[in-house]
């Protein structure tokens, strides 16, 4: 079974249920939320949004890969990437309805 | 950055917006998500990135320190991919583009 796929335009549409801005408002404050979010990461630091999860940025060190199809190694160079770590809240909700323990 | 210092941030860059309605707004994003993944629908942010649910199915794991097999039950989890405008601001590569104008990939 395939599945929906949320996106901003959903998101400022339940900002606008919600709270009562006008929908222009509700789209551009998803955006500011967003854009908050982003500029703190980019400056190097963690953002912790409680019960549901963290973002932090891990720096990566240079390693050696292989392109899987010619086999050439080539040098990857050092970068930062974003982790997300989901809290037991958001975990324990996603696996609610599921039969924990059971077939 | 907590919630509560987002909140706050937002509070500030809209002085005609209540605190309480601010607080609303943001919960209402991240609960709007959760709920979207505990559908197991996918959550696509274009240039920010994207959420989505794996599954894992029940396996017979390990007790490392015993060597006991234990039943893991079946789960789902949730998982973040980071989009092509944020990964390339975090290492500093010009983004031509706002980053919501970008392609996905």
């Amino acid at each position: 079974m395939e599945n929906t796929t949320i996106t901003r335009a959903d998101l400022a549409e339940a900002v606008y249920e919600e709270v009562g801005l006008s929908r222009n408002e509700s789209a551009e404050l998803v955006e500011a939320v967003l854009d908050e979010i982003s500029d703190e990461l980019v400056k190097g630091e963690n953002v912790k949004i409680s019960s549901f999860g963290s973002f932090s940025v891990r720096e990566k060190g240079e390693r050696i890969g292989r392109n899987p199809k010619t086999g050439v190694e080539v040098p990857i160079l050092p970068r930062k990437v974003l982790v997300f770590r989901a809290s037991h809240v958001l975990k324990d909700r996603i696996n609610e309805g599921t039969e924990q323990g059971t077939e | 950055m907590t919630k509560s210092e987002l909140i706050q941030r937002l509070a500030e860059q809209n002085p005609h917006l209540y605190l309480r309605d601010v607080e609303k707004i943001v919960d209402t994003i991240f609960e709007e998500i959760t709920e979207a993944l505990v559908r197991g629908d996918r959550v696509e942010l274009r240039g920010f990135g994207a959420f989505s649910v794996k599954h894992r199915e029940a396996r017979i794991g390990r007790n490392p320190r015993t060597g006991e097999s234990v039943p893991v039950a079946a789960k789902r989890l949730p998982f973040f991919k980071t989009g092509k405008g944020l990964r390339e601001r975090l290492n500093d590569e010009p983004t031509d583009m706002p980053p919501k104008e970008d392609s996905w990939y």
